[in-house]
């Protein structure tokens, strides 16, 4: 494992809807290591631990990678005052990321503050991508203009039909689907929605890969607070979110 | 002038920094950031005589100052770290403090007869585990458990033998008086201390196992008195632990006794952390013109 420890500059901030931010940071040498799906660990001022947040893209010719995250907290509410020009101090990029199939499609499903993952690995397939996307309603809805600039089809889902189709990202992903099959689908978002696109990939017999979330202390795999059930050679095992994933094999994850 | 190297129970230490057992793994995490050649030693996770998977998640809890954990001694088993750990760490320079747990005494003196003859430089008998159901903190809890397998570890064991103690007792002093009077080399203190957060939106604990361990600056204070009143106590070396996050505290917990010093929650804030206490320590040497920083152990003027 590769990862580098420091403080970076920021060098823009955007607010993308109520209490969700964009900040890109400048950190050549860990834009140069980072994948699709990989996270950093932030030090959120006056707190012990740190906060995961997902890569949402790398921009290996500027040096940057852009954190976006949502206020779940006060140690987030910290992290939202930080401004452009000033520093942030991350631990990136660690974990697995998402598989890349060379020519391959994919459907790549994001549910509210697990969209922004998407970003990054719809972009590495570009016009061969699908991504689907779920939010509460219009005023939640992000990044949309990001897929469509890398030639990405998006299809956008509110629950209250908003913005975009009214109804569940799921439904979207089996219409999408029957009008033409993916190589692989990823996914991010709540574990009852990572659980529906398991199953549909499975019953349609495609590969599928899901982005886990949990609390985590080190973010390395040294301290093993972020475990999550999952199967290997049939034995249900402990693995952890932060070294093993944050992105696993869906027929690996034990669903709760 | 090497102002940093100590020697611990026959052992010699580089420098007296040593990242604490569950904080750290293996080493294997943090390699890729500095050599593990920087450190005086490492104790590793703590190791069972079988495979353990540990407590369900979440297993972490954010605290002001500090965290807690219900990790539950998740690990691979002491084969394992025989076959896949200790050979890749022998390689790294540094000295192998290798932690271990059981939940019978039997199985304390089988682990420790399992590491006879390998490469390790100490045990560290973990007594005192929060967050397991057998063994772990009921050992460390009672003197004359406590003094039983510590007994048992000694006489299946070539190696120096630490006890880590438990700072979730009524007198952490007669607990360390047991354990040196059946053979213990030296003892390790504290551990976490048991705590408990809720989430007040669900009305549930935190932590999947209701209670875990605390740890990180908001135990030093607790950490440094224990040290005290142990080191003054006992006549074996004490290693101190417990919410050590700067040159200063490791300064602070020698003064008080402790010749060896873990460093654990704080690398989770900051990977850089037992380097930086290193360095720390060296300039405050140089600065204070001390020969070796052994000088400082136990020379606190109590009032």
């Amino acid at each position: 494992m590769m990862y580098k420890q420091g403080k970076y500059q920021i060098v823009s901030k955007k607010t993308l809807a109520k209490g969700i931010f964009d900040i890109e940071v400048l950190c050549p040498d860990v834009a140069e290591l980072a994948e699709a799906g990989q996270f950093a660990q932030v030090a959120a001022e006056g707190f012990f631990l740190r906060r995961p947040i997902s890569i949402c893209d790398i921009d290996k010719d500027k040096g940057t990678i852009r954190l976006v995250f949502e206020i779940r907290g006060k140690g987030t509410e910290k992290l939202a005052e930080l401004n452009k020009g000033q520093l942030i101090d991350i631990i990136a990029p660690l974990g697995k990321g998402f598989k890349v199939l060379e020519g391959k499609k994919a459907i790549c499903v994001g549910g509210g503050i697990g969209v922004p993952p998407m970003v990054g690995i719809a972009k590495a397939y570009g016009a061969n991508a699908v991504a689907i996307s779920g939010f509460r309603n219009m005023a939640a809805v992000i990044l949309q203009e990001d897929f469509k600039a890398a030639g990405v089809e998006t299809i956008l889902c509110t629950d209250d039909g908003s913005a975009g189709r009214k109804g569940f990202v799921t439904d979207a992903l089996e219409e999408q689907i029957a009008r033409e099959k993916p190589d692989i689908i990823v996914a991010c978002g709540p574990m009852v929605m990572l659980k529906r696109i398991a199953d549909i990939a499975e019953k349609n017999g495609i590969e599928c890969q899901v982005s886990l979330e949990q609390r985590m202390a080190c973010g390395v795999g040294a301290c093993l607070v972020c475990a999550c059930r999952t199967v290997k050679d049939g034995k249900e095992i402990h693995s952890h979110v932060c070294k093993d994933g944050p992105v696993f094999d869906s027929k690996e994850v034990v669903f709760e | 002038m090497n102002r940093l190297n100590v020697n611990f129970c026959g052992v010699d230490f580089k420098n007296p920094i040593v990242p604490a057992s569950g904080t750290y793994g293996y080493g294997r995490e943090y390699e890729c950031l500095y050599p593990l050649s920087t450190l005086g030693g490492i104790s590793v996770k703590g190791t069972t005589l079988h495979r353990r998977e540990g407590n369900p998640a979440p297993r972490v809890a954010e605290t002001p100052s500090g965290m807690l954990n219900s990790v539950g001694l998740q690990n691979g088993g002491v084969d394992k770290f025989l076959s896949y750990e200790l050979p890749n760490l022998v390689t790294k320079d540094t000295r192998i403090i290798a932690n271990i747990a059981g939940s019978t005494i039997e199985e304390c003196a089988e682990l420790a007869a399992k590491l006879k003859d390998s490469d390790i430089d100490m045990i560290e008998l973990n007594i005192s585990c929060p967050n397991v159901k057998q063994g772990g903190a009921a050992f460390g809890t009672d003197c004359n458990i406590a003094g039983a397998v510590t007994k048992a570890v000694k006489d299946n064991s070539d190696k120096p033998v630490m006890v880590k103690l438990s700072p979730n007792v009524t007198s952490i002093v007669d607990i360390a008086k047991s354990v040196e009077a059946n053979g213990a080399d030296a003892v390790s203190l504290i551990n976490t201390l048991l705590g408990m957060r809720i989430d007040i939106n669900t009305g549930r604990p935190i932590l999947k196992n209701n209670v875990g361990g605390l740890s990180g600056p908001a135990v030093f204070p607790v950490a440094v008195r224990m040290v005290w009143q142990v080191a003054n106590a006992v006549n074996i070396p004490v290693c101190g632990m417990g919410g050590v996050s700067t040159w200063e505290d490791a300064v602070e917990i020698m003064m008080v006794g402790a010749s060896l010093v873990q460093v654990g929650a704080a690398i989770f804030n900051d990977p850089f952390a037992p380097v930086q206490i290193i360095d720390g320590l060296q300039k405050f040497c140089e600065d204070k013109g001390i020969n070796n920083i052994s000088e400082i152990v136990g020379t606190v003027k109590p009032w």
